[in-house]
Order: C-alpha cells, then structure tokens, then sequence
C-alpha cells in the first residue's frame, strides 16, 4: 500500500483556552476521495484548518506527501500543493470572477486549457467572467471557490461543507465537478453533512465526535451498515442530510 | 411541473453590476449648493480650487493609512509622524538650494523640489519600514496596544525632530515659479494649488493603475477583503502589508512636502495636527477603501473652505458634522469594503 498524501498523527489544536481537537489520528490516502462527518461543532472545520496552517496544532504531527508541516507557515503549505475551499467559500468579492481565479494561478495565467475544463462543469464561471464576485449567487460562488482551487493542479484539495445552504441542482454540478476531479485521481478531503452528496462520491470516510476520529473505514462499509450509522452519529445517515 | 437543469440554475442572469454614484454626486452637489451661498463666482471658484487642492494633499497623506489599516487591521495613529518628517527631510535640500528655489527659472525650481520630494520619500519609506518592524509587528491584533504605541512613535519622532531641526519653526518658502494666481476671469486661483491638485490626481491614476491593473494590486485588494484567503492561495501577505506600510509612509512624507509648501511653514506637530483629518478622511470613504479616501479628502476639504468663508465659528466643527451626516446615510463610510 502507498504512502497516504496526508497523515495527522495525535493533532490537537487550541483556540485560546478552547481545546477543540483532542488527539486527531487520520490519514487521507492518495487519488481518493476521504470524506469527514460529524455533527457541528465535532471538530471537522478544525481539523481541515489545521492542516491548512491557518490554526497550528499544539501537539501531534501532520505529514504531507512525506513532508512534515506540523508548524508551516500557509503560504508553505499552499505552495506544497494543497488547495484549501473553506466554508464561507472565501471568495474575493471586489474582485471579478477573472481576477479571482489569475490570483489563483501562482504561475501566472490560468492555462486555457484547464479553464475551458472547469467551465465545462461550471459554464456559469464563463458567462459571468468580468462580473464581480460578489453579485454572484450563493451557487456560483461555490463554482467560483472550487475553480480557484483546480485552476492549476494541486496535490491535495480540502473543501469544507460545499453543498451548505445549496439548491439541489446546484449540488448536482459539484457532483460532476467533484467525479472530473476524481477521475483525475485527485486527492480529495472532503468535509460534509449531506451524506447524499457523498455517499456515491466517497472512497473512504472518518467519523469525528468531539475532537478524535472516533471510526475511519470504507465508504460503503458505513453506507450500508445503519446499525454503524446509529452507533456513531446518533442517525440514520440517509437522514443526516 | 417544470424542471430546472443545473447549467440554467447556474447560469441564472446576475443583477447588472451598477456603479456606486450617489457618493460620486455628493461633491457636485455640495459645490453647487455653495455657489449661491458664497454669492459671488469668482470667489466660489477661488473657495472650490483651494479646497481641492487641500483635498489632494490630504488624499495623498491619508491612502496609505487606509491600505494599512485594510490589509492587516492595524490602527497607526504614528501615521502623522511620516508627514512631519517627510517635510522636514525636505528642508535639507530645498535650504542649501534656496538659490535654485528663488532662480526664475521652472526647470531649477522643479529640480531642487523633485530632489527634495525624493529624499522625503526616500528617508520615510525608511523610516516606515523600521517603524513596521519594530513598534508595529509586535501588536497585531491587539487593537489598543497598536493606538497606545503607535501614539507613543509619533511622539518619539517629533520629539527626534526637535533634537535634529530645533524646536522653532522653519519657514518654507515656495519656490518662484510657483507663487502668485493666475486670473481665471476675475477668480484668482493660486499657481500652488493647481500644482496640488495636478499632483493629487497623478497619485490617484497611479494608485488606481496599480489596485486594478497589475498583480500586486490584485493581492492588496484581496488581501484587504480576505487576508486569510491570500495566504491560503499561497501568497506571504506580511511582506504585501511590509510593502504597503512602506508605500505608504513615503507617500505621507509626499503629502509633508507639499503640505509644508502649502503651509510655507514646519512645525514638528504638523502631522499630528493633520491626523485628525486624516481620520475624518478614512472613516468617511471607508476603511480601507482608496477611491472612498479620495472622495472623501475632496468632501472634506471643500466643506472645510466653504464654511471657513461662510460661518468662521462653525468651521472647526464642520467636519466633525460632516462625518456625522455621512456615516447616518452610510455607517460603513462612503465605500465600504466586503471584509470576510
């Protein structure tokens, strides 16, 4: 078996006197897509900023396709190759949808190829090219936040809860978007609730619950065990969503 | 029963990105509106120039803070200590070249002032970077620590200024070329003032070419909406904010010269006595938002001349009201900036 592209290994995090995680053991292995649920407030938002650099973890190591980034600075581990979609989506709204997605391109330009790619699943980022970000809808903000994190190739991708406060047909574009990218054999790190959304999308999934993984296994293997589903979130999955 | 596919969804028309011009009009109309007040043309257009001019000056002093206080949310009440010192800075070219600056000649005249502008920059984008790293970096965050130490730099600086200069004004004259009006009709506009305003709006263009047309301008931006973000794509927003304070602090020791120049007068208290304006000025426009800072140092200024000329005992108190009014009608400033 390879080596995961990231592994945390006892990660504890504090913010101010709050100790949010509490010994977090995962690893997220390569061309796979991990899926992480848990309630709010479990320590999933936590976690992906952690490994992000954004909060440092006060105990435990993170390793990145072999590399330690326990106490990297973000521009590092960015430039490491992970690409981070957080839950506010994080978008630049003064910016236009073009300005937002050159930023995005350390290299320079967005290579047209890739671009024409991205808008194959996500045309509305075409027509709404020189529009500012902020007049987009919530959906397309969405659109614009994953784009901004595939607009070149990047190691790993961490996207916090995509489909929060989305319209069904909306999720159905993600759904696409996120098959191209595994079809690529991206890594992806996905935080979700809506276990619809991921269930056909997951290869592997990690239950968190107050700061710890508390199961971490197969995707089916949770999909089709609602005794396993009871146990560790309290529901049925399929009404977790 | 009517089915929506994803693509229509997505690609639903957006609301018509419209330019924000009620902030735009208010100078019109507040010039208009003047004009009868004031009576007579020529001494509105006298009032209207001045008052732009002053503007500009402000504008000039005051961009850089708000970028600063944008971009890392650090509150420098020391901004004030970059424009005494910039003007001072500039007395040690233009004293020793006081021949070139009485010369009857533009070319010497531009010569000495370009030199000075430059060493002025020169000396408090230095001065800008230490202040960053020595009395700045260590409070990020700390909003209070940031007014009490930044005060406290100010301070430091002007006493320095005392120490190097000595504590009795130094009269700054203006060089030849650039003193007396040229008639416009029977309104007399001064020759300065029209350099102050030239001046102004050659730093506005620059710094709109720089926010919208070039890659670093692109990260400022972000970087004042979202820092977090900007760092989360891989880009060191401290050496952006180091950049920006540096920028900022030559462009306040700009704003000193030709402010000296206006006042044709140093004192070391001169930036502190500005930065109450200042602050007017950006918290007007909005913080962090540079075309807001124009909009409102030309706001400012204007309402300044006008009631100065109109009602003299309520002209200290104009801007205090005027910034009253404008956050009423808009409590985030003139243009807001979407922070995260």
């Amino acid at each position: 078996m390879s080596e995961p592209m990231l592994s945390l290994t006892g990660v504890h995090t504090h913010i101010g006197q709050y100790h949010i995680l509490q010994g977090v053991d995962m690893t997220v292995p390569r061309g796979e897509l991990t899926v992480l649920l848990g309630r709010n407030g479990a320590g999933k938002t936590t976690t992906l900023r952690t490994i992000m650099g954004l909060w440092h973890a006060s105990r435990g190591a993170l390793l990145f396709d072999g590399r330690d980034i326990t106490q990297a600075a973000t521009p590092d581990i960015s430039c490491a190759g992970i690409a981070y979609v957080p839950e506010n989506m994080g978008i630049f709204s003064d910016l236009t949808v073009r300005e937002n997605l050159l930023l995005a391109a350390r290299e320079g330009s967005p290579d047209t190829t890739r671009l024409e790619w991205i808008f194959g699943f996500f045309p509305a980022l075409k027509k709404f090219w020189n529009q500012a970000a902020g007049t987009l809808s919530g959906g397309q903000k969405q659109m614009l936040a994953i784009a901004r994190a595939i607009v070149e190739p990047r190691k790993l991708l961490l996207v916090d809860e995509p489909t929060k406060g989305l319209a069904p047909a909306i999720i159905q574009s993600l759904i696409t978007a996120f098959r191209e990218l595994k079809a690529m054999e991206t890594t992806i790190l996905l935080v979700e609730q809506n276990f619809s959304f991921v269930k056909s999308l997951g290869d592997t999934v990690a239950v968190m619950d107050d700061g710890r993984i508390v199961h971490s296994g197969g995707m089916n293997e949770l999909a089709e065990d609602r005794d396993l589903q009871q146990k560790l979130l309290g529901l049925s999955l399929d009404t977790h969503q | 029963m009517t089915t929506t596919t994803p693509a229509a969804t997505a690609d639903a028309e957006l609301p018509r990105l419209r330019l924000d011009t009620p902030p735009l009009l208010v100078l019109p109309i507040l010039a208009l509106l003047a004009l009868p007040l004031v009576g007579s043309f020529p001494t509105w257009v006298t009032l209207t120039v001045a008052g732009l001019a002053m503007g500009m000056m402000i504008f000039i002093m005051a961009s850089g803070l708000t970028l600063v206080f944008g971009l890392m949310d650090v509150l420098n009440f020391g901004h004030g200590a970059f424009v005494s010192v910039g003007a001072f800075t500039a007395t040690l070219v233009l004293l020793p070249m006081q021949g070139w600056m009485q010369a009857d000649s533009v070319l010497m005249n531009l010569s000495a002032l370009g030199l000075a502008i430059a060493l002025a920059m020169l000396v408090t984008g230095a001065l800008g970077w230490a202040f960053e790293r020595v009395i700045v970096m260590p409070v990020y965050g700390q909003h209070l620590k940031q007014i009490l130490i930044t005060m406290g730099g100010m301070i430091v600086a002007e006493q320095m200024i005392h120490v190097v200069w000595g504590p009795d004004q130094i009269p700054l004259p203006l060089p030849t070329s650039f003193r007396g009006v040229i008639l416009v009709g029977d309104a007399a506009i001064e020759k300065y003032r029209l350099i102050a305003v030239a001046v102004g709006l050659v730093v506005f263009a620059a710094m709109f070419l720089v926010l919208n047309r070039t890659k670093v301008g692109l990260l400022i931006r972000a970087g004042v909406e979202n820092g977090e973000m900007v760092e989360a794509l891989g880009y060191r927003i401290r050496r952006l904010f180091v950049g920006v304070f540096v920028a900022g602090s030559a462009l306040a020791g700009l704003g000193g010269v030709l402010w000296g120049l206006y006042k044709e007068m140093l004192t070391a208290a001169m930036g502190s006595d500005i930065m109450v304006l200042v602050f007017i000025v950006i918290i007007i426009g909005g913080l962090g938002s540079v075309g807001g800072c124009f909009i409102g140092a030309l706001l400012v200024a204007l309402v300044a001349n006008y009631t100065g000329f109109l009602a003299p005992k309520i002209a200290l108190a104009s801007n205090i009201l005027l910034m009253v009014a404008i956050l009423l009608w808009r409590p985030q400033g003139l243009y807001p900036v979407a922070k995260r």
